[in-house]
């Protein structure tokens, strides 16, 4: 008996630190993307909004490794610095986002009543008007730049991700161990922190990752309307769409951004899919 | 020629982490025709394994390894399933546990119950209804002739146990499984279904398998008793000799924890201020008008509980003796009424309460499960009142914690461990030793060992009398156990409705003279095979 004890203490899944190797994989392609977006402007070959080619969406050649676009622009250089508005605009929207929904949902489950239901009305008012519709309004009013971009799609997706955490933390809310830090007079907010949040932190990542792709896409479609980054700079949904129609000719010009959203918005979930068992689920 | 016929049975499955376990190891047992095979045993011991084997199915991740499980002339463990699957419901049938989770709330009970027939394609519908109709009447099911029309909402946890039976019935099978079909029923309901599955199994001449851990109900409707642990039958025999003459040490323990020593230790009441006193509360849920709510479930209910004694509260569901503790915890602020606790007065809530009063009055909740936080370890479980309540840090508390744990006889090293990882037994102590961390005066214990085998409740009602000598405490124990309540407890109070019907001296149960307490403790099973024909019908109603 003290024998398999001590066996079972000693295996890495009794640690719940071990990694997966697809885990480790993704975290470097997400890394990658990351230091891209700190440093692309400075190694990137040309300014982005220089034509540099007489021809349009040039094949892969030496001078332009990734060819270049329908105005015969570096595409090299143009995915370089777009990653900057890519990565760093959607990662900082969709912390925003969950952060202040998983926050509000925690307390609304844990408080209940009265504040429940008026958080729980606004947040819906907020998701009943039209997402681009309300970009297209504040961006109007307010004029287009990064942190206008960022607060805007936070809005937008908090309402979906303070739905998902209140669900979660009310079925938590109810069980008997919350019931008895209750009973032993601790307050909302230690509730919130030790009781909830740990037992509804699984879920809650899975649905960050998927909350980052439809924010990536939205971004996409707001630089589309001209209301995202403004020209000569584009974000990488919007290097897909004015490149769009070097589609039937496979130009790199547009698989090259395409490839780009990809491995990103694939690497995120994967990284969350394989996070160790001690951050992804803690009730194992 | 017996009708089931195991040999050597061998059942495993395979972990999540890959590694193999065996959970049944080289069972053998033989029915005959006719004959109520009891299958008794602690959880995890395998007994619902064997009782689905004989269906030919076994739970996800399991597979029968080896053996073979003969029933009626097929091995089961090896005949295609088309081939199992004609025999279930016509040969062999089930009736599951929780009746309520096997019906289809949104489809009649008669569909339901017929179902098998047209599965089977036995009989024309109409055929099947009549039968059903009579399998009903046979059941003792009230109004049968119109009872099928209802739905599964519409009628009570032992009618809709009884309906569960009729549903196996009606292929007239020549073997019905019972997987512990009386467990979640009150003791005053589940008389009435075993005396209802007895007469139909005698009048059927079928055989049954009977999965129990309940020695006391076993004895009534079986035949044979086998006795398992971790996968292997300790003792096989019949009902009576392994109630009289039990042979294995396993069986002798079960035995023994179905009658826990009684009290020895009371203290005389203590003439001066009692450690806890409930006078008049109201309580209840939602908010009715005139400030009085809408589903009153304590009505005008009064105790008290003098220091170093133990008061018991009884009940079955719904009576109001959880919404009790809930009250005097504050968790439910009664509407009208007052707690005192040691004379002194407490608020209605929580939220009002000081520090000092909420750590005098400590609460531990009946599922070990669900009380304890999955992503905390054990230490900081326990070490959480220890900082609440009296400010302890770093080694202070990590010797306090050392200690507690020692107190309900844990190894220390389990601090470490998260609560997915101990047993039923294991968390109920940590439980307990969370509220012990706050230096309670009064812990009131809600069902805490209803969701615990007998052996490992047994020990936790050992453990809780010497926790009471060594720290001078008072126990409001609740329960709808009538004899855990009487091993531990000097006063038992029994409710009903949301009011107090009786409170009586542990020792004195046999002089109660309200009707309903009289009902409550005469349905009590006791170890004794002819108790069931011995106890008189419950009058109408």
């Amino acid at each position: 008996m003290a024998m398999t004890l001590s066996l079972r203490a000693l295996s890495p899944r009794r640690l719940g630190w071990k990694v997966s190797p697809l885990g480790v994989l993704a975290a470097c392609v997400i890394v990658f993307w990351a230091v891209i977006a700190v440093i692309g402007p400075w190694v990137a070959p040309h300014p982005p909004g220089e034509i540099v080619d007489y021809d349009f969406f040039g094949p892969l050649s030496a001078q332009f490794p990734l060819g270049t676009d329908y105005l015969g622009r570096d595409m090299l250089s143009r995915v370089l610095a777009g990653a900057r508005y890519t990565v760093g605009i959607s990662l900082a929207a969709v912390m925003l986002a969950c952060t202040a929904g998983v926050v509000l949902g925690m307390t609304a489950a844990v408080i209940g009543g009265w504040t429940d239901t008026a958080i729980s009305r606004v947040l819906d008012a907020v998701s009943s008007i039209p997402s681009k519709l309300f970009g297209l309004v504040v961006v109007a009013a307010i004029g287009s730049s990064i942190p206008v971009l960022i607060a805007v799609l936070a809005v937008v997706y908090t309402p979906g991700s303070y739905r998902f955490a209140r669900a979660l933390a009310v079925n938590v809310n109810t069980m008997d161990y919350v019931t008895v830090a209750r009973a032993r007079g601790e307050r909302t907010g230690y509730l919130i922190r030790a009781e909830i949040m740990p037992n509804i932190l699984g879920p809650v990542l899975a649905d960050m990752g998927l909350r980052f792709v439809f924010i990536v896409l939205m971004l996409s479609g707001l630089s589309f309307l001209g209301l995202g980054v403004q020209p000569p700079n584009a974000d990488w949904g919007s290097l897909v769409r004015e490149n769009m129609g070097g589609l039937s000719f496979g130009a790199p010009a547009v698989l090259v951004p395409s490839l780009a959203i990809a491995t990103l918005t694939i690497s995120v979930n994967l990284l969350i899919d394989n996070l160790p068992t001690r951050i992804r689920d803690r009730s194992e | 020629m017996s009708l089931v016929q195991i040999r050597d049975l061998r059942l495993g499955a395979t972990t999540d982490s890959g590694r193999e376990v065996e959970i049944i190891r080289g069972v053998s047992l033989d029915i005959a025709p006719g004959e109520i095979v009891a299958l008794i045993g602690e959880s995890g011991s395998g007994k619902t394994t064997i009782a689905l084997s004989l269906m030919g199915h076994c739970r996800p991740g399991c597979r029968i390894r080896s053996g073979s499980v003969m029933v009626d002339g097929l091995d089961m463990a090896t005949a295609p399933e088309a081939r199992r699957a004609a025999m279930r419901g016509t040969t062999v049938a089930y009736v599951p546990q929780s009746a309520a989770a096997a019906f289809n709330p949104a489809i009649r009970l008669i569909d339901q119950v017929i179902e098998v027939a047209r599965i089977h394609d036995l009989m024309p519908m109409e055929e099947a209804r009549a039968k059903a109709v009579e399998v009903f009447r046979a059941l003792a099911l009230p109004d049968p002739d119109r009872i099928g029309e209802r739905y599964p909402h519409q009628v009570s946890g032992g009618q809709l146990q009884r309906l569960a039976a009729a549903m196996a019935l009606i292929g007239d099978p020549k073997l019905v499984i019972f997987d512990e079909p009386t467990t979640a029923l009150d003791v005053t309901t589940q008389i009435e279904v075993l005396r209802a599955f007895k007469s139909v199994m005698k009048a059927g001449g079928m055989a049954g398998v009977y999965v129990s851990h309940d020695l006391a109900v076993v004895a009534q409707i079986a035949d044979r008793i086998i006795v398992l642990k971790g996968g292997e039958v300790q003792e096989e025999g019949t009902a009576e000799q392994i109630l009289h003459r039990a042979a294995h040490p396993y069986t002798k323990s079960l035995l023994d924890a179905f009658h826990p020593a009684p009290r020895s230790t009371a203290t005389p009441p203590a003439q001066g201020v009692p450690a806890l006193e409930v006078t008049g509360v109201t309580a209840g849920y939602g908010r009715g008008r005139d400030g009085q709510p809408l589903k009153i479930a304590l009505h005008d209910v009064s105790c008290r509980l003098d220091k170093g004694r133990n008061l018991g509260v009884i009940g079955e569901s719904g009576s109001g003796k959880s919404t009790l503790a809930r009250a005097i915890a504050g968790l439910l602020p009664p509407v009208s009424g007052r707690v005192l606790l040691d004379g002194h007065r407490l608020e209605p809530g929580v939220a009002a309460r000081s520090k000092e009063d909420l750590r005098r009055l400590q609460i531990v909740f009946q599922l070990a499960d669900t009380a304890l936080n999955p992503a905390q370890s054990v230490g900081d479980i326990i070490g959480r009142p220890l900082t609440f309540y009296h400010g302890a840090k770093g080694s202070a508390r990590e010797a306090r914690v050392a200690q507690l744990l020692d107190m309900v006889r844990l190894p220390r090293a389990m601090r470490h461990r998260l609560p997915g990882e101990l047993s039923g037994g294991q968390k109920q102590r940590v439980n307990l030793a969370r509220a012990l961390a706050a230096d309670p005066e009064v812990i009131l214990c809600d069902e805490i060992t209803s969701a615990l085998d007998t052996v490992v409740a047994a020990a936790v009602i050992d453990l809780l009398k010497e926790l009471q000598r060594e720290l001078d405490l008072s126990y409001v124990f609740i329960s709808h156990d009538l004899s855990t309540v009487e091993a531990i407890c000097d006063e038992v109070m029994v409710m009903h409705h949301g009011r107090v019907v009786e409170t009586l001296a542990a020792d004195r149960l046999s002089e109660a003279r309200d009707p309903y307490s009289q009902l409550l403790f005469a349905s009590v099973p006791q170890l004794d095979t002819g108790w069931l024909d011995r106890v008189p019908q419950r009058a109408a109603g």
